[in-house]
């Protein structure tokens, strides 16, 4: 699943729009992630800043 | 608020702003929904527009600009330095805005004459009837309000997710996105008359970093990098760290500005029925300079213009608003999107030592018309041969 280190995101929004299923959503500073998530990494991929990670489910 | 306007705007950006103020001037009654608690805040943008494309849409105001730009830089990877200045020395070429109280003045502008805006107000679904848009729910302080429309247009930035709510696939290819991170730095060296851009895989892999003063002894000290270059360890902030750690070593950042400018092609079509789609969620980005506040400004004001139209003729049917993706896309900015997209794409395969060839050319030059078509035009003169790599797109330039 996609984990969002809220520490670091700069909710700037360079992930939603990147996002092909638009599972992520820029609410004010808070980023939402939707269940339709496919966990696809793009977005983690293109974050500036490293705030996105894709985490393997147990 | 009310719960009934001819016209819906989705942000209260550049591009929303613009069209409000479009739209109340042409009769219509119209309101600004922004999502954010404050218009201009925060920043996502390097604040550079040209002189020319500043004064279509209104006079500059010290209030609001930061610095006047005379001339521009370009360093090749290898450190060479091309300087272009304008044709009449000392001449004025563009500015670097204060985005803050831009965006806060232009929404001002379109309160002042009859529009209504809403802040901490989020666009959250659009309201459909048969297909077509006619409003959206918008939430505000924990209630969802019914605003109906004839049309919306949206207007909601490179995070956009109204048209997509819509139908419209707006999702930017990752090798598209520019991967952004600026600071804003003060107590640097800088020349406070010019903005200098740094090309190079080693500096800014298929994108640029820039440096656009902010005062003299202050800028923008900003980088964009390609999405697919990106990853743990070479994302847009290490390349800026690296690169401010040498350049700036003693510099004080006093703003962290992260973001993405999306340099793909324009969507493929910016209207569905009582849809019009603005700005930055239009992916009308110039994709060679990432500069997007003069196309969003100029998106918002026809968007609006053509939604006038079609509401005073009683058909805001996707057919009838078709006449603004047109008319846009036949525009002098539509064509320079295209343009400078194949440029783009030209650039960015070219090896290092190739961008060192074609900046070593020239080392001064002096621009009657300050653009990036004529500095084009003018590395093509002496670089004959790049009109034959450039191919079919080289007709464009001439």
């Amino acid at each position: 699943m996609l984990k969002v280190h809220r520490d670091i995101c700069g909710y700037c929004g360079c992930c939603v729009s990147v996002c092909p299923t638009g599972s992520l959503e820029l609410i004010d500073a808070y980023l939402h992630v939707e269940d339709t998530c496919t966990s696809c990494g793009v977005c983690a991929k293109v974050c500036p800043l490293g705030a996105l990670e894709v985490v393997n489910e147990k | 608020m009310k719960n009934k306007y001819d016209v819906l705007v989705v942000g209260g950006g550049p591009a929303g702003a613009i069209a409000a103020k479009t739209a109340v001037e042409k009769g219509l009654s119209a309101l600004i929904v922004e999502k954010r608690p404050a218009i201009g805040a925060p920043v996502r943008c390097a604040e550079g527009i040209g002189k020319e494309a500043l004064q279509e849409f209104i006079e500059p105001d010290p209030r609001w600009i930061s610095a006047e730009m005379t001339g521009a830089g370009i360093v090749a990877p290898d450190g060479f330095f091309m300087k272009l200045e304008s044709g009449m020395a000392g001449n004025k070429v563009g500015y670097i805005l204060d985005r803050k109280f831009f965006d806060r003045e232009l929404v001002w502008k379109a309160a002042e004459a009859g529009a209504d805006v809403a802040v901490k107000s989020r666009a959250s679904a659009p309201i459909l009837e048969n297909g077509f848009v006619k409003g959206a729910k918008v939430e505000h302080a924990g209630k969802v309000h019914e605003i109906h429309a004839q049309v919306v247009i949206a207007a909601d930035g490179v995070e956009s997710k109204f048209s997509r709510w819509c139908g419209i696939d707006t999702t930017v290819p990752a090798r598209e996105i520019m991967s952004s991170v600026q600071y804003v730095m003060t107590d640097i060296d800088i020349d406070p008359g010019a903005t200098i851009f740094y090309l190079g895989n080693e500096v800014a892999p298929e994108g640029y970093l820039w440096v656009f003063p902010k005062g003299n002894r202050s800028a923008n000290v900003g980088i964009g990098i390609s999405g697919r270059k990106s990853g743990d360890g070479h994302r847009a902030k290490d390349y800026l760290d690296k690169f401010v750690k040498k350049t700036f070593p003693n510099g004080k950042t006093i703003e962290y500005v992260p973001g993405g400018v999306s340099v793909c092609r324009p969507l493929e079509c910016t209207v569905a029925d009582g849809l019009l789609i603005t700005g930055d969620a239009a992916r009308v980005v110039d994709p060679l300079t990432g500069g997007g506040i003069y196309n969003a400004m100029y998106t918002g004001k026809l968007a609006a213009q053509v939604a006038a139209d079609c509401i005073g003729k009683g058909d805001v049917s996707k057919k009838a608003l078709m006449k603004y993706d047109m008319e846009w896309r036949a525009s002098k900015m539509g064509k320079s999107i295209e343009r400078n997209y194949n440029i783009k794409e030209y650039l960015i395969k070219q090896p290092d030592t190739k961008l060192n060839e074609i900046i070593h050319s020239v080392s001064n030059l002096n621009l009657k018309e300050f653009s990036t078509l004529n500095l084009i035009k003018e590395i093509i003169k002496v670089n004959p041969k790049l009109m034959l790599e450039l191919g079919a797109l080289a007709a464009s330039l001439r």
